[in-house]
C-alpha cells in the first residue's frame, strides 16, 4: 500500500511501485480529469501540480510522490488562483475539442501561482503543452486576463 | 467530399420532394464505407483495396448490401429523418432541455450551434440546453439521408431541418396547452419554455405540456421565425461544454469505466496485414501482476488485466513472432514499402489520365504558348494527432444485446459493423457515441485502425466488459493517413504575362474512393482533385487530370481532404505563374476574377484587414519580411488568406495569418472564428513540420517526440474576418485550412526567391 495526498485527501492505493501517477489517479482514484496523450511528457495532457510545481504527471512514478502535495484538475476550483484561470478559460471560450486544457490549465495555475503576472516570455516559457486545435492565442490572452 | 451532397439519387420509399428527404434510409449508410478488418476479409480486402462490394459482400453475405440494410430496418423506410420530435427532444418537469443531435461533439461547437438553432424556433434560450449525440436510428439521417459528422456538413446540411424540427415543436406545445387552457391556439404565445395565455396571465411551462405536447401529430407546415428577429442565431453566444472542458469534467471515451471491466492494451503487427504466429514468453506474460488474459487478435496481440498500465506493461512484454510481410511490391505494405518509392511510382506513372476538368483546348494552347512552365509538387502522408488516443468499451449485457463506447463519425455504420462481428442484428447493439478529444478525420471507419472491434473480441472471448486503449505508439502504427499526394503542372503564358492555359496531372487516390468506393462508379475521385479542380480563375484553357495509383496503406479523411494538400500546390503554382509573366500575384488574381464578385470582395477584404496588399520583402525590426497570398473554395464556403513571414536560422518563422471568410451565412460568428483560428494553426502545423514516412515498410514516426505538431513558440497571430455573402451556406470546420500553406510558401518565395514544391518546410534549410 502507497499512501499519497491528492486535493487535500490522502488516499491509499494498491498499485505497483512503477504505475506513473497518471494511472493512479485515472484508474485507480477515478480522478479522469487529468489526460493520457502521450505518455512520454512531451504534450502535457497530464499536466499536474506536485507541491505547487507544474508537472507531467505520465512520467512520475507514484513511488516517487511520497508525501507530496498533489492537486489535479478535478478540484481546481477549489483553489482561488485556478478558479480565476477556469474564469479566465470559459470567458476567452478557450476550448474547443478540450481535451488538452485540463493540462493547461493547471500549467496556467502553476504559473500565477508562482508569477502572478507573468510577462509575455514568461507565459511563452511555461505554457508548453501541445494543443492540437491550436487554441494558443486564446490560452495566453486567458493567463494575462486571469493575471489582471 | 461535397459530392456526397450531390450524391445521384437512390430510389426509396420515402423519397420525396423537399431536397433534405432521405434519399438513402440511414441503415443504408453501412452500404457506403467499405469495412474491413473484419476477420474473415481477404487479405487484399484487409488492407482496405478490394472493391467495395466485394468487401461488402464479405460483410454483409446473404444479399445486396443495400437490400440487407433496407430490410434490416423495414419499419424505419417510413421515417423522415427530423420530422419526430421526441427523437430529439426530451423536456423534464424541471422544464431543462434535452436535444438528441444528430451530430457528435469533438470541438467544433456542433453541439452550441445545434442548441441555438432548435432554441431559436423552439423559443428556449440555448444555454438552457443540454446536447447529447444521439443514438443510431433513422430519425438522425439528415444529411442528404445520411447521418455522419464529418465534410464540413452538419450546420448548413441540417439548419432548416433543425429549425423545423424546433417550431415544430413549438407549435405542438401551443396545442397542448390550448387544450388544457381550453382557448384557442391563436390567443396563444410562447416565452423562452413556457406558453402564456396574455389574456388571462396563465402560463404552462414546456416540461408540464411535453408528455401531451409530444404525443400530438405533427403538423408539417409550421411557420418559421424571421430571421429578422433572431435571438439566439447569429449571436457570438459561449460554447456550452467550455466550463466542464476547462475543469475537467467533460468526460471522454477514455474516461468511461464499467463495473467489472478488463482493461486491455494491444501490440500491433510492425508490418501492417501481417499475423502473429507465435509468442514466446506468453506463459510468463499472464503470470505478470494483474494480468487476465493474453490475446491473438488479427493483426496483434492484447493483454487483459486489471488496470490498463499493467496490461500495457505485460503486452510489451510479450515476444512476439509475426508472418513475413511481401518482400516487395506496391500493392501491400511490403517489406521494402517506403514514401520515397511510392512518391516515385507516382511521378512515373505513365497511365492515361482521366479527364476531372476541361475547358477550351489546353495542348494547343500550351503547343502556341509564348511561355510554357512546368512544376512538381508534393505533400506527405500526415496523422490526425489529435490529443485523445483511440479507446473502445464493449460489454456483453445478459439480455443478449452488446453495448458499446466508441469514438465515431458514422453511428450507424458503426452499429452495423459491430453487429456483424459480434454476430447479432443491429437493434441489438447500443451505442453509445462519445465527445471526441479531436478528431479532425480519424473517427471514420477505416477498418483496423479503430479500436471498437478489438473491444468486442476481447469482451468476448473474457466474458467481461473490455475496454481497449492504444497507447499513443500503438496510435502511430495505426492511424490511418491523410494520402501522400502529387501533382504536375503545366501552364502556358500569353505575351501579355497572363496565363492562358493550365494543365494538371494528379496521381494517387483519395479517401472518398477508397471507403465509399460502394456508391462512387465516378472513375475521378474528387477528393483526389478538389482544389485543382473548380478554381475560380479564368483561365480559358484547362485541362486537368487523375491517374489513380492506390496506396497500399491506410488512407483517410483528415481535415479539409484533398484541398489541404491540392490548394497548397495551385495556388504555389499559380504564383509561379504570376512570377513568370511578371505579374503580381495579387493583381493577376484579381485579373482573373474580375467575374467573380465574391472572390474579388475577399481578395480585397483581406487586403484591408492586413493593412493593404504588399508583398515585400520588408523590414521590420531589423528582419526582413514578406507576405503570400492565396484562396480556397473549399466545402462550398470562400477564403483568402494572407500570411506574413521571416527566416531565422533557416526555418520560417510565421509571425501573422489574415484569413477572410465567407461560408455564406452563418450560426455562430463567435464559433465560426475559432474554427478558422484552429484549421489555421493545423494547417501551419502541416506547412512547416508534420510528415509522416514510411521506410522498410514500418512508420517511421512513433510518438510527438519523433512527429513534432504545431507548438505554441510557433503559433502566429491570426486575424480573421467573416463575411457573409448570403451564398448558400458553406462548411465552416475545415475550410481555413487549406489557405495557409500556399500563403505560407508563397511568402517563402517572395522573402528569398526559392520556391518550395514539398512539404513540410522544415525538411529544407531555407535561406534569406
Amino acid at each position: 500500500m502507497t499512501t499519497i495526498h491528492v486535493n487535500g485527501r490522502a488516499y491509499q492505493v494498491a498499485v505497483d511501485a512503477d504505475t506513473p501517477l497518471l494511472w493512479v489517479l485515472r484508474d485507480t482514484l477515478g480522478l479522469t480529469g487529468t489526460k493520457y496523450g502521450c505518455g512520454i511528457a512531451q504534450c502535457g495532457a497530464c499536466t499536474v501540480m506536485i507541491d505547487g510545481t507544474a508537472t507531467r504527471s505520465c512520467q512520475v512514478p507514484v513511488e516517487s510522490v511520497g508525501s507530496a502535495d498533489i492537486r489535479t484538475i478535478d478540484a481546481i476550483e477549489e483553489d482561488p488562483v485556478g478558479r480565476r484561470v477556469v474564469d479566465a478559460w470559459v470567458a476567452a471560450q478557450v476550448p474547443q475539442c478540450g481535451y488538452c486544457q485540463s493540462g493547461q490549465v493547471m500549467a496556467a495555475t502553476a504559473l500565477l501561482k508562482q508569477t502572478p503576472k507573468p510577462t509575455d516570455t514568461d507565459i511563452a516559457d511555461a505554457m508548453t503543452n501541445l494543443c492540437r486545435c491550436g487554441t494558443y492565442n486564446r490560452i495566453a490572452a486567458a493567463i494575462r486576463q486571469a493575471a489582471g | 467530399m461535397d459530392r456526397l451532397l450531390t450524391l445521384p439519387p437512390v430510389p426509396s420509399p420515402a423519397d420525396g420532394t423537399h431536397p433534405l428527404q432521405p434519399r438513402i434510409d440511414a441503415r443504408a449508410a453501412a452500404a457506403l464505407m467499405t469495412a474491413d478488418g473484419v476477420s474473415n476479409l481477404s487479405r487484399r480486402g484487409f488492407l482496405g483495396f478490394g472493391a467495395g462490394a466485394l468487401v461488402l459482400g464479405a460483410l454483409l453475405p446473404a444479399m445486396p448490401a443495400r437490400a440487407q440494410a433496407a430490410s434490416a430496418t423495414a419499419s424505419a423506410a417510413a421515417v423522415k429523418p427530423g420530422s419526430r420530435v421526441p427523437a430529439f427532444l426530451v423536456i423534464g418537469r424541471d422544464n431543462g432541455v434535452t436535444l438528441l443531435s444528430p451530430f457528435v461533439e469533438g470541438g467544433q461547437g456542433i453541439s452550441t450551434g445545434m442548441a441555438q438553432i432548435v432554441g431559436e424556433e423552439l423559443d428556449v434560450d440555448p444555454r438552457r440546453f443540454t446536447v447529447e449525440c444521439a443514438p443510431p436510428g433513422p430519425d438522425y439521417a439528415v444529411i442528404n439521408g445520411l447521418r455522419m459528422t464529418g465534410g464540413s456538413f452538419s450546420t448548413r446540411s441540417s439548419y432548416p431541418l433543425m429549425r423545423r424540427l424546433g417550431a415544430t415543436a413549438r407549435d405542438m406545445m401551443i396545442r397542448a396547452a390550448a387544450a388544457t387552457m381550453a382557448v384557442e391556439p391563436q390567443s396563444l404565445s410562447t416565452e423562452d419554455g413556457f406558453v402564456v395565455h396574455a389574456a388571462s396571465g396563465r402560463r404552462l411551462s414546456y416540461g408540464e405540456l411535453a408528455p401531451a405536447a409530444l404525443a400530438l401529430p405533427p403538423r408539417d407546415d409550421v411557420a418559421l421565425r424571421d430571421p429578422a428577429v433572431f435571438r439566439y442565431i447569429r449571436q457570438p453566444m459561449a460554447r456550452l461544454d467550455v466550463r466542464a472542458k476547462s475543469t475537467g469534467k467533460a468526460v471522454y471515451a477514455i474516461d468511461q469505466k464499467l463495473d467489472g471491466m478488463l482493461y486491455a492494451a494491444v501490440q500491433h503487427a510492425p508490418n501492417q496485414g501481417t499475423e502473429p504466429t507465435a509468442i514466446a514468453n506468453k506463459a510468463e506474460a499472464a503470470a505478470m501482476p494483474g494480468v487476465h488474459s493474453v490475446h491473438t487478435l488479427p493483426g496483434a496481440v492484447a493483454v487483459a488485466a486489471d488496470s490498463w498500465w499493467r496490461a500495457r506493461k505485460a503486452v510489451e512484454a510479450l515476444s512476439v513472432s509475426w508472418s513475413a510481410p511481401a518482400a516487395t511490391g506496391l500493392d501491400t505494405v511490403a517489406a521494402d514499402y517506403a514514401s520515397d518509392g511510392l512518391l516515385a511510382a507516382l511521378k512515373a506513372s505513365t497511365e492515361a489520365g482521366i479527364p476531372a476538368e476541361t475547358a477550351g483546348d489546353a495542348a494547343t494552347a500550351v503547343a502556341g504558348a509564348a511561355k510554357v512552365i512546368e512544376a512538381e509538387y508534393q505533400a506527405p502522408y500526415l496523422a490526425h494527432g489529435q490529443l485523445e488516443p483511440p479507446s473502445s468499451m464493449a460489454r456483453f449485457n445478459p439480455d443478449g444485446t452488446l453495448e458499446l463506447w466508441a469514438p465515431n463519425q458514422m453511428p450507424e455504420l458503426f452499429q452495423s459493423v459491430a453487429a456483424q462481428a459480434a454476430g447479432l442484428s443491429p437493434d441489438k447493439v447500443i451505442l453509445h457515441s462519445p465527445m471526441l478529444g479531436g478528431f479532425f478525420g480519424r473517427h471514420f471507419l477505416y477498418g483496423s485502425s479503430n479500436p471498437f472491434l478489438q473491444a468486442i473480441q476481447l469482451a468476448k472471448a473474457t466474458g467481461r466488459p473490455v475496454k481497449v486503449l492504444w497507447s499513443r505508439e500503438e496510435e502511430f502504427r495505426m492511424d490511418a493517413l491523410r494520402p501522400l499526394s502529387y501533382t504536375r503542372f503545366r501552364a502556358a503564358i500569353g505575351a501579355d504575362g497572363r496565363p492562358t492555359a493550365i494543365q494538371a496531372r494528379t496521381v494517387g487516390e483519395g479517401p472518398l474512393g477508397r471507403w465509399f468506393g460502394a456508391v462512387f462508379k465516378d472513375p475521378v475521385d474528387s477528393s483526389a482533385v478538389e482544389g485543382i479542380t473548380e478554381k475560380p480563375y479564368a483561365i480559358p484553357n484547362r485541362a486537368m487530370e487523375y491517374v489513380k495509383v492506390p496506396h497500399p496503406v491506410t488512407i483517410a479523411f483528415w481535415r479539409s481532404v484533398g484541398h489541404s494538400m491540392n490548394d497548397f500546390f495551385y495556388e504555389g503554382f499559380l504564383d509561379e505563374i504570376a512570377d513568370a509573366g511578371g505579374q503580381d500575384p495579387y493583381a493577376l488574381r484579381m485579373e482573373l476574377l474580375k467575374d467573380k464578385p465574391r472572390h474579388r470582395k475577399l481578395l480585397e477584404t483581406v487586403a484591408t484587414m492586413s493593412g493593404g496588399w504588399k508583398r515585400g520583402p520588408y523590414e521590420v525590426d531589423g528582419t526582413r519580411r514578406a507576405r503570400g497570398i492565396s484562396m480556397a473554395s473549399p466545402f462550398g464556403s470562400e477564403t483568402a488568406t494572407i500570411a506574413e513571414v521571416s527566416v531565422r536560422n533557416g526555418e520560417t518563422q510565421v509571425h501573422t495569418v489574415w484569413v477572410a471568410f465567407d461560408p455564406g451565412s452563418i450560426v455562430n460568428p463567435a464559433i465560426v472564428r475559432s474554427q478558422v483560428e484552429s484549421a489555421v494553426a493545423l494547417g501551419l502545423s502541416a506547412t512547416l513540420f508534420e510528415e509522416l514516412v514510411y521506410k522498410d515498410g514500418v512508420r517511421q514516426s512513433h510518438n510527438f517526440d519523433d512527429y513534432p505538431i504545431l507548438s505554441r513558440s510557433s503559433m502566429p497571430t491570426v486575424h480573421v474576418e467573416i463575411v457573409e455573402s448570403g451564398a448558400p451556406m458553406g462548411g465552416v470546420g475545415e475550410p481555413g485550412l487549406p489557405g495557409v500553406p500556399p500563403a505560407v510558401v508563397n511568402a517563402v518565395a517572395a522573402l528569398t526567391g526559392r520556391r518550395i514544391r514539398s512539404l513540410p518546410l522544415a525538411k529544407t534549410r531555407i535561406e534569406v
